[in-house]
């Protein structure tokens, strides 16, 4: 019993560290967008990433930059509705 | 073996060392220097031995702050007293007090001491005197402030017709006063009733015209009643001789009445009689009404019976006389039987001799821990039988929470916790009311004990989390029960008390926190306002001080009172106590608070004043002099119109400003201040005399301030007061006396010092001699003693020695005086070794054990400076002594000579040690089985150091024999021992060849013990280590074999250690332990698959990036089953496994295994890797992201990753 509610605490303070980790009932949109922000954040920690989709997408490496940035707010579309659960 | 494979493992251990992550780096592995053997050989364990450990812990706090405890002695300096405090100590005043005390003390009952009213000092036990239930709950603001304007008019009007009757008194012109009343010091001029009144005094302060009460002096007419009295204090008070309340026309006609001094109850003073609001005069109990008859007053009848009737004359009381009876405090009868006359046997009323009578399983509650009598007051509803079906819900949830509150506080640890939980979850259900109406009164019990407390005062904080703002209304009953905390002795009841304050204003804000301490800010009780200035700087602390600023501004300038303006200012000095150097942002805004207030008319707000502005500089050193610029000039002129107690508090806070301060001004300001310092230096007052030691320390560290200047100005007069035998006797002068001479010789140079206290070690007073020796220590050991000349150096040895062999105490600081001494004169030191030698000759063959372990200490601390000298052949003749000394009975004494021992063999090297290693070593054996720790440790290093570095100088089988010994070791309490034995293991190991200690430690596995089991793991590993891993390996995989669990949990647990100690090495061993492994990890015994997980785990960090990828995936294969396990410690293990795992096969295809269970429809099966997903996104984030699957909708697809030139 003890033991379970310090795990709980525990996972408490890390998600408030790092919002990309995860629990049980993580949704699979929650899960989805963390996994998206992280690899847009990625693309731009990397420079050398960076320039070489700019490359690709025949966009300068700052736009790239710009967009990676704009597409981390709702990543993957809005939360779904949730059906009547 | 090779030497080159020696070098390898020698490399391997150095960077072991280095890295130092197991907490196993030990020096003794070292062979390269030579331990010092002065100092602890092993100082991450034991400490490096200088200096104590507590420092930096702050061991006591003063719980009435100096400038109360000042007061009083304010009042005696300015009354003309000028001889201080020459009195017997409290302890001599004590001794008569409770007859046979000693005694009394041991019989008195283990509850009675652990209850924390009995520790209490009296200050701290006017808690008691404030009442709960003073204020009603729906009390507005104004109710309160006109309550405490009433409480301040009571007081007032009291102390004035006290005062009156002093007068009247002392006049003599009273006509009662004939017979005792005449016999009057008349010595104590002007203060008749000194005693009485000081309190009376101290609450007031006003400065009001003395007294002139010798009887011949009657040219004052007296004044003519209380009520004319009063009005002349009111208008003193600060012009508000217009109010009146009931309080004066009650009193008055007391004051007319010439109350004599029969009328105040011995052992009350006005102080602390005023705090209870109760009617001004004491409802008189009828005789016989009383609870108990026993309470009851003596019968004339009885008063015949017992006095002799020759002899004596039955006075007749004074007209006026009214008995004064004690008012009833408890409810409850007290537990004592009915005198019905006659001899009666005493009954014991111990709580738990009558155990029997008392229930300890009450209904609902179920079997308790204890229940004492006093409990009964609180919970006796619990056991009164009545039906719980008839009771109303209210009553229903008050006995709920009285169960609840019961078993937190008497229960069983289970019992607690659970009891603990449902209060916390139904707090808001039960409501802040009926919950704190039961706990608040539990703590103002008197018989409370601190685990009691501290549960009750948890249950407050748990609830407070959950009430939030329903707490409002009860903020000011939770302050009265919670603020004694922080004045408390123990540390933890201070933290807690805090802790409590600061979440109670968080949940109330700061406006209501303000509006419900605002009155008590200025309360007549000395104690309600220092408990509540502590209080509000909790508050400053929680909300901010930016917050709490303005309003303290106002309190600052209060002109209503001047306590609300001491208080104000307590506040601030309280801050910086509590926040340190987190008060540099609002440093001004503080120091502006409270700059004005240096120049109030009241000299306690001006003392109190000064020891903020300390506070502020001591917490904001080395910054913020801009801040105090304003003050610098009111401070120093103020310090010069200051005398007695209001001088110490401005000198302290200069001596915090001065450091702040850049040179330039530090000079100037020290000069200016250096003249008041020089006059107090002769003052007879001990608490001066700190306070000036301090300063003198202060100024002396700052740079600004010139050795010269010192040397001209100060040290002649320093020597001349403080040098003196009398400030030896009091350990606390002793201890700043020294302080301050230290810091004055880092400034001055060490000659100018040592030339005037040296002489002092052939004093004829020992405490002297021992301050002396403390003071040359530091000294020395701070500054060397290059600059003293060849007359001064011969006296301090002469002088040293004198003290050292005169010392009727011994006395570590004589020890450490007389190593530093020899150390720092180094090579100087030559031509006296004869003489000090033949002194240790003659100590070690004393009587008294303590003398000839002390001359065994010095020897270890004389060694290096010996060698040094060049003076092998003393140290030779030592060692032969100490050799015939191994016979030593007591073990404390035998643990010294062992340490001797050690050191010689240290500085002069196996190879040269006289007697011969190969003689001491057999001596040393059977020492090896001494149970005494000292021994132990002395010995163990002793041989451990012996096989580091000349293990030939002894044959294998003795070694063997040893190695047999040193297995007793490894059960050992102290881990220094334990970890001592297992080097030496290596040690010998390396020097016989591993077979045969492998051999001895692979038995030793089938012990039952289990801390001697992990130990040979630990060996072994170490062994395999210094003796490489393949020379063990494959006896400690045949060892597997053998069908026996604890063995083969052994094996894999040496595996563990082997594996965490070769490091990268293991590369090579990876594939020969695999298949005992797989065996391992598809074991049934789950304990058997967590140690395969930790030695998995030892082996993939080892061969990270040393291309053994596909023996680690078969290996996570194997391991990932384990993945639902449910014990915590197997759990553990798997996971780190895994970790060790992903960092050596990569994030990917371990991510690959994740991937899988992340949305498994079963919870159980999601939860674990959840876990393992959360650990690796902390660990390697970022390199997960080109491992993320491919998810199919449109939407989410990641299109940047699809780019190809």
């Amino acid at each position: 019993m003890a033991d379970k509610l310090r795990t709980q605490q525990q996972l408490e303070s890390l998600q408030n560290k790092y919002i990309g980790t995860g629990h049980a009932d993580t949704t699979k949109h929650e899960w989805l967008s963390n996994i998206a922000r992280d690899s847009y954040s990625s693309y731009q920690g990397h420079p050398s990433l960076l320039s070489y989709m700019a490359i690709g997408m025949g966009k300068c490496e700052e736009r790239v930059r710009a967009e990676c940035m704009e597409k981390m707010v709702l990543p993957v579309g809005p939360k779904p509705e949730v059906e009547q659960g | 073996m090779a030497d080159a494979e020696f070098e390898r493992v020698r490399a391997a251990q150095a960077e072991r060392n280095a890295a130092g992550k197991k907490g196993g780096r030990d020096t003794q592995r070292k062979n390269d220097t030579k331990a010092s053997m002065t100092s602890n050989f092993d100082t991450e364990l034991y400490g490096n031995d200088s200096g104590d450990k507590f420092a930096g812990y702050n061991t006591s706090i003063a719980t009435a702050d100096e400038d109360d405890a000042m007061a009083i002695d304010a009042e005696d300096a300015e009354s003309g007293k000028l001889v201080g405090q020459y009195t017997a100590t409290s302890a001599q005043m004590n001794e008569w007090t409770t007859g046979d005390a000693a005694e009394a003390d041991i019989l008195d009952s283990r509850e009675k001491q652990a209850q924390i009213a009995n520790r209490e000092t009296d200050y701290q036990k006017r808690r008691f005197q404030r009442n709960l239930n003073e204020e009603t709950e729906g009390q507005t603001y104004r109710e309160a402030m006109q309550e405490r304007e009433l409480q301040r008019e009571e007081e007032r009007v009291k102390r004035a017709i006290e005062d009156k009757r002093k007068e009247t008194i002392a006049k003599g012109d009273d006509e009662e006063m004939t017979g005792v009343e005449q016999h009057q010091a008349t010595l104590k001029d002007g203060s008749a009733g000194e005693g009485a009144t000081q309190a009376v005094v101290e609450e007031d302060g006003q400065p009001k015209p003395r007294a002139r009460k010798r009887r011949w002096d009657s040219s004052e007419e007296p004044t003519a009643n209380g009520e004319a009295a009063a009005a002349e204090g009111a208008s003193a008070n600060g012009g508000t001789a217009t109010k009146r309340s009931r309080w004066d026309s009650a009193a008055a006609p007391d004051g007319e009445a010439r109350k004599s001094k029969w009328d105040v109850a011995p052992g009350t003073n006005g102080a602390t009689q005023s705090t209870t609001p109760a009617t001004p005069v004491q409802p008189i109990v009828g005789f016989g009404t009383e609870v108990s008859s026993r309470n009851a007053a003596l019968s004339d009848e009885e008063l015949d019976a017992m006095l002799p009737c020759e002899g004596f004359k039955i006075l007749t009381p004074p007209p006026g006389y009214e008995p004064l009876r004690a008012p009833v405090r408890r409810l409850a009868p007290p537990a004592t039987p009915v005198n019905t006359g006659g001899f009666m046997m005493q009954q014991p009323v111990d709580a738990r001799s009558m155990g029997k009578q008392l229930p300890s399983d009450i209904p609902g509650v179920g079997d308790l821990q204890f229940f004492k009598t006093e409990d009964m007051t609180y919970f006796s509803k619990l056991v009164d039988g009545a039906d719980e079906n008839e009771l109303s819900v209210e009553d229903l949830k008050q006995r709920k929470i009285m169960r609840l509150l019961l078993k937190v506080k008497n229960g069983t640890p289970p019992m607690r916790k659970t009891a603990l939980r449902q209060l916390t979850d139904n707090a808001r259900h039960f409501g802040a009311g009926p919950l704190f109406d039961q706990i608040l009164p539990l703590l103002m019990e008197k018989s409370l004990e601190d685990q009691e407390r501290h549960l009750l005062v948890k249950v407050i904080d748990r609830v407070l989390y959950k009430l939030d703002e329903l707490v409002r209304p009860y903020v000011h009953k939770i302050l009265v029960v919670i603020e004694p905390l922080l004045i408390d002795q123990d540390y933890y009841a201070r933290v807690e008390g805090r802790e409590i304050i600061s979440n109670l204003s968080k949940a109330a804000g700061l406006a209501h926190m303000i509006s419900t301490m605002r009155p008590d800010i200025d309360h007549v009780d000395e104690y309600v306002r220092n408990t509540t200035a502590r209080a509000f700087a909790v508050v400053a602390s929680a909300l901010g001080i930016p917050t709490l600023l303005p309003f303290l501004k106002a309190v600052c300038k209060s002109k209503k009172s001047w306590q609300a303006r001491h208080t104000g200012v307590k506040i601030v000095q309280q801050i910086p106590i509590l926040m340190g150097c987190a008060v540099l942002p609002h440093l001004r805004g503080l120091v502006d608070c409270i700059g004005e207030n240096l120049n109030d008319e009241q000299p306690k707000v001006r003392t109190v004043t000064s020891l903020a502005l300390g506070a502020l500089a001591e917490a904001s050193h080395p910054y913020g002099i801009e801040s105090f610029d304003d003050i610098l000039n009111p401070l120093w002129t103020g310090a010069r119109k200051q005398r007695g107690k209001g001088l110490a508090g401005y000198l302290k806070a200069v001596g915090y400003i001065i450091p702040l301060m850049d040179e330039e001004y530090s000079n100037y300001y020290t000069s200016q201040i250096m003249e008041i310092l020089l006059r107090e230096f002769a003052t007879p007052d001990e608490e001066m005399k700190k306070v000036v030691l301090k300063v003198v320390s202060q100024c002396s560290g700052t740079s600004g301030v010139h050795p010269g200047f010192l040397k001209d100005t100060v040290l002649p007069d320093f020597f001349k007061n403080f040098w003196v035998r009398r400030m030896a006797l009091d350990k606390r002068n002793y201890k700043s006396v020294v302080e301050t001479t230290v810091d004055l010789a880092n400034k001055v140079g060490c000659a100018a010092i040592m030339k005037q206290i040296v002489p002092n070690l052939r004093d004829e007073s020992e405490a002297y001699r021992k301050m002396t020796v403390e003071t040359i220590e530091k000294v020395l050991s701070s500054l060397g003693s290059a600059d003293l000349d060849h007359r001064l150096a011969e006296q301090l040895v002469d002088g040293i020695v004198y003290a050292f062999q005169e010392q009727s105490v011994e006395d570590i600081v004589m020890l450490n005086g007389f190593g530093t001494v020899a150390v720092s004169l180094g090579e100087r030191i030559k031509e006296y070794l004869p003489q000090i030698y033949t002194t240790i000759l003659v100590r070690l063959n004393n009587k008294s054990a303590t003398v000839r372990q002390q001359a065994a200490d010095l020897i270890s601390q004389l060694a290096p400076v010996m060698r040094q000298c060049n003076e092998d052949a003393l140290m030779g003749r030592l060692g032969g002594v100490l050799y015939e000394y191994l016979g030593e009975e007591y073990p404390e004494v035998l643990g010294s000579i062992l340490g001797a021992m050690r050191s010689i063999v240290s500085v002069v090297g196996i190879s040269s040690m006289q007697p011969p290693i190969k003689d001491l070593l057999p001596r040393l054996t059977p020492i090896l089985r001494n149970r005494h720790e000292k021994v132990q440790e002395n010995t163990i290093d002793l041989v451990g150091r012996i096989a580091d570095r000349g293990p030939e100088s002894v044959n294998a089988r003795e070694w063997m024999r040893i190695c047999f010994e040193l297995l007793d070791m490894l059960k050992a309490h102290k881990k220094g021992i334990r970890r001592a034995a297992n080097n030496t293991f290596g040690f010998i190991a390396k020097a016989i060849g591993p077979q045969d200690v492998l051999a001895t430690l692979l038995n030793n596995l089938r012990v039952a013990e289990r801390q001697s089991r992990v130990c040979t793991a630990v060996a072994i590993g170490i062994v395999a280590e210094t003796c490489a891993p393949f020379t063990v390996l494959p006896a400690l995989m045949n060892e597997y074999r053998v069908p026996e669990l604890n063995v083969q949990n052994g094996v894999l647990k040496s595996l563990s250690f082997l594996f965490e100690y070769i490091g990268e090495m293991a590369k090579d061993y990876v594939y020969a332990v695999v298949p005992l492994l797989e065996d391992a990890l598809i074991d049934r015994d789950q304990v058997h698959r967590q140690t395969a997980a930790s030695v998995v785990k030892h082996v993939a960090l080892g061969v990270v990036g040393l291309g053994c990828e596909d023996a680690m995936l078969h290996l996570l294969n194997l391991l990932w089953p384990n993945l639902f396990e449910t014990s915590p410690h197997v759990i553990d293990r798997v996971i780190e496994a895994i970790d060790a795992i992903r960092l050596s096969v990569g994030t990917g295809p371990v991510m690959n295994y994740v991937w899988a269970g992340l949305f498994h429809p079963a919870r159980k099966v999601r939860t674990p890797y959840w876990r393992l997903y959360n650990d690796a996104y902390v660990q390697s984030a970022d390199a997960m992201v080109p491992y993320y699957p491919p998810v199919e909708d449109e939407k989410m697809k990641r299109h940047e990753l699809m780019i190809v030139l």
